[in-house]
């Protein structure tokens, strides 16, 4: 570990304030649990640690008015995992959360934290494409609001400015009928990133012809996907096997995967096939 | 390097320490309080060797800075026997064998003793799936599960 001073502000003014004046010698931490071990690693040398853990402002999970929720950033994967409120929102989404690493990690790990280290291996993400989720960000007296398919830049490249700090996750209500799953292929063991991952939010109208359809994809990529081409090629169709397996094999072309410990990129994008259609068929029963 | 005072309750007693920014809960319990209980096995949260309660939930040591405690209480294994008295759970892993080289077993019994603390009577799915993230090298997770199972029953 290098020599950092470490600071813990009371508010979010002060942390604004903090990482204002620090600039890019500054690192946050919330959970700790990437940035400890990218420090650890040498990954990572800030001359200042800003501790985020007294802003109780930023932890806890809210409905909005709108009719969707709002997680705030300091929110624990845990605690998105066990809330009855986003459980009655989209049960999909605690379902994600509760694939990440193991129980210890979850009980660390934050939502914000999450989004911002931005391996694209990870579980939350895919599933917040999916859900049009936004990224509510503050800087010195302003705050923003960033769609996270544009949230995610390139690998551990996220699109906040200097001085930005992400106070919230907001997703939109999500029209009734609406149903997601989030499946995760691991061949090696249960607590390992995904070899791929495919969070499916789709909502079928009568007759079983897709209304509406967002796939995101993790492991795929630079960044988390959406797979805009699969997606068009379901919509507005009866979801019949054939029409679902011929557009899960368009999502072979919609990604971009490195050869890795976890597959070869060929065998990703075969996977990401295998996994989408998977993924797919089971929201049609 | 910032130096700060932090005030923490260890195994049920109110310590006050002087830490560096970087030192990270594992090398306080070990080095400054001697509680060489919790392992240090992976050092990047996979392992479970080095987990510890606090605030009542199961944490990876390894990767909480110690100025994360300020405020809170920690429990290691050290603070699971009372006067001499071990838990149920370290009785059961005892009696069914939960453990060989006995590197993981304090990490194991953290986990555990969390575990039972919010779901008192777990099935053997819910064991498997909250203890994943403990990893025994000798492979010894069949007798960890009884153990576990044991400890539950006994506390009917």
């Amino acid at each position: 570990m290098t020599t950092f001073d470490y600071h813990e502000p009371a508010s979010l003014a002060e942390a604004l304030s903090l990482f204002k004046k620090y600039g890019d010698d500054a690192q946050l931490i919330a959970g700790g649990t990437n940035l400890v071990i990218m420090m650890r690693q040498g990954l990572v040398q800030p001359k200042h640690v800003i501790g985020m853990r007294k802003l109780r402002e930023l932890r806890g999970i809210a409905p909005t008015a709108q009719g969707g929720i709002e997680i705030g950033a300091l929110t624990t994967h845990r605690e998105v995992e066990r809330s009855a409120m986003v459980a009655r929102f989209f049960p999909a989404l605690c379902e994600t959360f509760g694939h990440v690493a193991t129980v210890r990690i979850r009980n660390q790990a934050t939502i914000g934290g999450n989004v911002v280290h931005a391996d694209p291996a990870q579980d939350p993400p895919p599933m917040l494409l999916a859900l049009n989720a936004e990224i509510v960000v503050a800087s010195d007296g302003k705050s923003r609001t960033i769609p996270t398919t544009e949230f995610f830049r390139d690998f551990f490249e996220v699109a906040l400015e200097s001085g930005e700090i992400v106070t919230a996750v907001r997703i939109p209500p999500q029209p009734s009928g609406v149903k997601g799953t989030y499946v995760k292929f691991l061949p090696q063991s249960k607590d390992d990133y995904a070899t791929v991952a495919v969070a499916v939010v789709m909502k079928l109208g009568s007759g079983g012809t897709c209304e509406d359809i967002r796939i995101g994809l993790g492991a795929l990529g630079p960044t988390p996907l959406r797979a805009p081409k699969t997606e068009a090629a379901l919509k507005g169709k009866k979801l019949t096997d054939k029409i679902v397996a011929e557009a899960a094999a368009l999502v072979r072309d919609e990604v971009d995967p490195l050869d890795d410990i976890r597959g070869s990129a060929k065998y990703k994008r075969e996977m990401a096939r295998v996994w989408t259609e998977r993924a797919i068929k089971s929201l049609i029963k | 390097m910032s130096t700060h005072n932090i005030q923490f309750e260890l195994n049920g007693q109110k310590r006050t320490v002087s830490v560096e920014a970087g030192r990270l809960l594992i090398d306080l319990l070990r080095y400054d309080c001697g509680l060489t209980g919790t392992k240090e096995g992976c050092s990047v949260g996979v392992c479970g060797a080095c987990s510890v309660i606090i605030d009542g939930e199961v944490t990876s040591a390894c990767l909480t800075p110690a100025v994360f405690v300020d405020g809170s209480s920690v429990t290691t294994v050290e603070g699971l026997a009372k006067d001499g008295e071990l838990t149920p759970l370290q009785d059961a892993f005892i009696r069914k064998g939960g453990f060989q080289c006995g590197i993981c077993t304090s990490g194991q019994l953290m986990s555990a003793t969390a575990l039972l603390q919010s779901n008192p009577h777990p099935s053997v799915d819910e064991i498997k799936a909250w203890m994943m993230g403990n990893l025994c090298r000798c492979t010894g997770y069949y007798q960890i599960v009884e153990a576990i199972q044991a400890a539950a029953e006994a506390s009917a």
